[in-house]
């Protein structure tokens, strides 16, 4: 089995899950809530689809080569730095992510540079940002969240650096 | 019913604020405002507003002149093919997305129906200490599927309570150590061994960042006397 299959099983088990509890509570405690999240699906659609159509448009336009330089040989803290801002102009999704970090690493790129390019890649990359919570969260809280979590990139590397590993 | 009115209202307040990271009428969104305190939910008999989920914001807006832009240089670079090209591979992956954005939709909507917002607001509440940024990070640790229901149950906990530090936590819990994307992407690609310690390493981080994210939020909006305070 997929481990796509898999989420999906548990993703759709656990909507069934919070359904079946919504239920317990009444029939009108669940048919609000699904005309709720219907109308939430309804309204973020459109958002959505512009994102995911667009955000292929976006990617095109910047070349993994340009990103994979930004990963280069630079092993000290100026490596690190342009690791982080390499995971947030990563365009694509998780494969084209962590291959990006496969290179890197096979090419010679440091570990806690590359560590570092993954949690930055996770925090804020900029397509799953736009494309996912922007339309999904209060926008105020996106760019307070993507704020905060700027310095946590660096920890992680620092982690990397003393433990060594991995 | 109430519980979902109220719900309505702080989503629509959300999504009607984008691009005025300032407004002060919302900029509350976490917190219980004196108005519309969440322990009062039962009284908050106000009818359904309309409408009033507007899908235009100026996130929206920058996103499309941003596609936009991006497209035009992909026409000049590979004329019409490979715009229809890029074209005819998202609409697939787009429709692959849809039922799991609507998965994601209802389990926010279930969640934030049958969660007490008094609850929420105790557990994962501006008040709620350590032990709610704790809560936060399990919360996204374990929950099931991708972005598309991260998001929306994220976005249901700070309508139904849940401060910004809380909901930090969660979300960087999620990304960060969250199993779904490293089962299905990062060991296949990265290898077993990177992908466990980088988890490892990135253990303390959600925890830190909702820390740092109360700290500057505090800070950053000071917040005025509710009956909170006096406990």
């Amino acid at each position: 089995m997929s481990a796509a299959l898999l989420i999906d099983i548990l993703l759709w088990s656990s909507v069934f899950g919070v359904g079946l509890i919504a239920f317990g509570r009444g029939p009108a405690v669940f048919s609000a809530s699904l005309r709720e999240g219907s109308l939430d699906f309804i309204n973020i659609v459109p958002r959505i689809a512009l994102g995911v159509i667009g955000s292929g448009y976006i990617a095109a336009i910047i070349p993994q080569q340009v990103i994979t330089g930004w990963l280069g040989p630079d092993s000290g803290w100026l490596g690190v730095a342009s690791a982080v801002v390499a995971g947030a102009a990563t365009p694509g999704g998780p494969v084209i992510g962590f291959s990006i970090g496969t290179v890197a690493l096979k090419s010679g790129g440091g570990v806690p540079q590359v560590v570092a390019y993954v949690v930055a890649w996770a925090l804020f990359a900029f397509q799953r940002v736009i494309l996912w919570e922007i339309p999904f969260m209060p926008a105020r809280f996106v760019w307070f969240r993507c704020a905060v979590s700027v310095p946590f990139p660096f920890v992680a590397a620092a982690i990397a650096m003393l433990i060594g590993k991995p | 019913m109430g519980v979902s009115s109220h719900r309505l209202h702080h989503i629509a307040g959300a999504l009607n604020q984008d691009g005025h990271p300032l407004d002060p009428t919302q900029a509350r969104l976490s917190e219980p405002s004196p108005k519309d305190p969440a322990s009062a939910e039962d009284a908050d008999s106000e009818p359904r507003p309309g409408r009033v989920r507007k899908p235009i914001g100026w996130s929206t807006i920058i996103i499309a002149v941003l596609v936009a832009v991006s497209a035009a240089l992909v026409w000049r670079r590979d004329g019409t093919g490979g715009v229809l090209d890029i074209l005819t591979h998202d609409l697939s992956l787009f429709g692959g997305i849809l039922p799991r954005v609507l998965a994601g939709c209802l389990l926010g909507a279930f969640i934030s129906e049958i969660l007490p917002h008094e609850k929420v607001s105790r557990s994962l509440g501006p008040k709620s200490g350590l032990m709610g940024l704790l809560i936060g990070t399990a919360f996204g640790a374990i929950l099931p599927g991708g972005p598309f229901t991260a998001y929306p149950v994220a976005s249901a906990l700070l309508a139904v309570g849940a401060d910004f530090g809380a909901t930090i936590a969660m979300v960087v819990s999620w990304t960060l150590i969250g199993y779904g994307r490293a089962v299905a992407w990062e060991i296949p690609i990265m290898g077993t061994d990177f992908t466990l310690w980088r988890i490892v390493i990135s253990l303390p981080l959600p925890v830190l960042a909702g820390a740092l994210g109360r700290f500057v939020y505090v800070r950053l909006y000071p917040k005025p006397m509710t009956k909170d305070d006096e406990t």
